[in-house]
């Protein structure tokens, strides 16, 4: 998801507060992007949704543009954003495919991807076109390693 | 009335995030720490867990550890404690101090009784608002007014020239600027039973609009019956040296209930509350009457004039404005800032100045400004977002019913 110039202010500012906020949990078995999303992969099927350091830097989710069932996604784009009390920021795909459902329940209930950023608020699954892609995501070390220097670097 | 585009700047640069390299874009943007002006409660913010930003040319809690939702909640429920040393306090004196700033401002200063102030705006030649602010009236010889923090070089300036001209023809006024003081804000239901603890005077004789100079928590301090977020409560301006220990006190007497609050809840409070942010729905080029605001131009001002851009407001009060600022409420994603808003045959018939989702009404709330025959409350509309359009119906504010202490 495109937080960064949002996400940097505010990790910058974390950085001149005394009392940090806490680590954002990171689970093993997914694969991560640079933009804070993440894909758990079972069999041809990806979910897909955002990491917990991202909802943490958004705040309230108020709002969630999903993708139609059927629409195309191509890893690094957008397909959808997610909306805070504070901002918008895109959502991007880590893999290419077809969506084959959307997490409806998002539409009564965004502050979901807040209270169960890996479970309940996962946003789309995708029929992925090309598994090989996965091979350029993070694991969890590497992302957890990513989330650190980028709250340092500002 | 207080603040900048804080909301305008995060969403502006939100969307330029995929056009612009990432760090170019932190380092152009923001200003660095050393740059920017702290408030004396800037340490007492940090070690309650603030979430400081930049706004305004200062480093400001835009929320602490409580979400923003939450924190807006709480100010309605209990209360909220804001830190604004960042607005600009002043006071105007000498027998010629109401004469003067009458030619700057529309309201009816002479008019007032001591001890009370009222929202103003200072305007420009062509009608439009320069700033908007809380004036008071100590007494005839003394005028306290406090203006916005983004606007205070612009403030400044155009008071400064004027008065310089004022007083070449004879007239008798001097200014003070208040950086040796910081303004705390106290709002919700519990602000005046809490405050009740720290003060001798009884608050119950203080009615919304009303100033007192009066010791609170044993220091000297103006107070004001006043707000930015539609429920009770008072702004403070307490010699700065004593501002930690009055926040604190505070806090401490609400046993927890007040919190600290930031720039993010105040932002959710002032739209629910249906007032202007300047930046975004006030502007060098939207005049009070367009904005809602001919209830600040004294029925005396309306008769004289006598102000900047007096001719184009009086004839906008005469034959109507040709844009009215309304109320939404939309479906979709919240409406933001420069938002379109379209009728229902498709044409633009105006924009929206500042929206977000109310964490008290659990829906989307927004203002804007339409054409004048298109602002009668109930008319629909589609607002796009984001490429999509989305259906909105024009509503009146204040959103959240306001809860100003009135004599009844």
């Amino acid at each position: 998801m495109a937080l960064r110039l949002l996400a940097s202010r505010a990790a910058s500012q974390l950085r001149l507060a005394v009392f940090p906020r806490g680590f954002a949990t990171v689970i093993n078995e997914l694969k991560y992007t640079d933009s804070h999303e993440w894909v758990k992969v079972e069999g041809n099927s990806a979910t897909i949704g955002i990491t917990d350091h991202a909802q943490d830097h958004l705040g309230d989710v108020v709002y969630v543009e999903l993708p139609e069932e059927g629409a195309t996604v191509t890893q690094g784009s957008a397909f959808g954003a997610v909306e805070s009390v504070k901002a918008t920021s895109d959502v991007n795909s880590p893999v290419s495919g077809k969506v084959t459902q959307v997490n409806s329940e998002l539409n009564n209930s965004p502050a979901l991807i807040n209270a169960s950023p890996y479970e309940n608020g996962w946003i789309i699954k995708v029929e992925m076109s090309n598994a090989g892609e996965l091979k350029s995501l993070m694991d969890a070390g590497q992302y957890t390693k990513f989330c650190e220097e980028e709250d340092a670097k500002h | 009335m207080r603040g900048g585009g804080l909301w305008q700047l995060g969403q502006s640069l939100t969307r330029r995030l995929a056009q612009t390299n990432k760090k170019v874009a932190t380092r152009r943007c923001f200003a660095s720490e050393a740059d920017l002006k702290k408030t004396v409660l800037y340490d007492f913010h940090v070690a309650n867990g603030a979430k400081m930003v930049p706004f305004a040319g200062w480093s400001m809690p835009i929320q602490y550890k409580d979400s923003i939702m939450d924190s807006t909640v709480n100010c309605r429920e209990n209360g909220s404690l804001f830190d604004v040393s960042h607005m600009c306090g002043l006071s105007l004196k000498g027998k010629d101090c109401i004469p003067f700033l009458e030619k700057l401002v529309v309201g009816d200063i002479a008019g007032l009784a001591p001890g009370t102030g009222t929202l103003s705006v200072f305007t420009n030649e062509k009608g439009g608002t320069i700033d908007d602010t809380v004036v008071t009236k100590v007494k005839d010889d003394h005028i306290y007014l406090v203006v916005n923090a983004g606007c205070r070089d612009k403030d400044l300036a155009h008071i400064e020239e004027h008065m310089k001209s004022f007083k070449s023809k004879g007239g008798d006024v001097s200014w003070h600027i208040h950086d040796e003081r910081s303004l705390l804000a106290l709002q919700g239901p519990l602000a005046a039973p809490v405050l009740q603890h720290l003060t001798k005077e009884d608050l119950r004789k203080i009615y919304f609009g009303e100033f007192r100079i009066l010791d609170i928590n044993g220091c000297p301090c103006y107070l004001t019956r006043t707000g930015y977020t539609g429920e009770d409560g008072f702004e403070i301006s307490v010699p700065s040296e004593y501002a930690v220990d009055l926040a604190k006190a505070i806090l401490e007497k609400s046993e927890g209930k007040v919190r600290l609050t930031g720039l993010g809840a105040r932002d959710s409070l002032r739209l629910e509350a249906g007032l202007c942010l300047y930046g975004n729905d006030l502007e060098q080029h939207i005049t009070p009457v367009e904005a809602g605001l001919t209830w600040a131009i004294g029925k005396r001002r309306r008769a004289e004039g006598g102000f900047l851009g007096a001719e184009v407001i009086l004839k906008q009060i005469a034959e109507g404005p040709p844009t009215r600022r309304v109320g939404f409420f939309s479906a979709g994603p919240p409406a933001r800032s420069h938002s379109e808003i379209k009728n229902k045959k498709g044409e633009t018939i105006g924009e929206i100045t500042s929206g977000g989702f109310s964490p008290c009404l659990k829906k989307n709330i927004a203002m804007g400004y339409v054409k004048s025959g298109n602002h009668k409350a109930g008319t629909k509309v589609n607002i796009l977002v984001r490429g999509k359009s989305y259906e909105g119906v024009v509503t009146k504010m204040p959103f959240v019913p306001t809860k100003y202490y009135k004599p009844s």
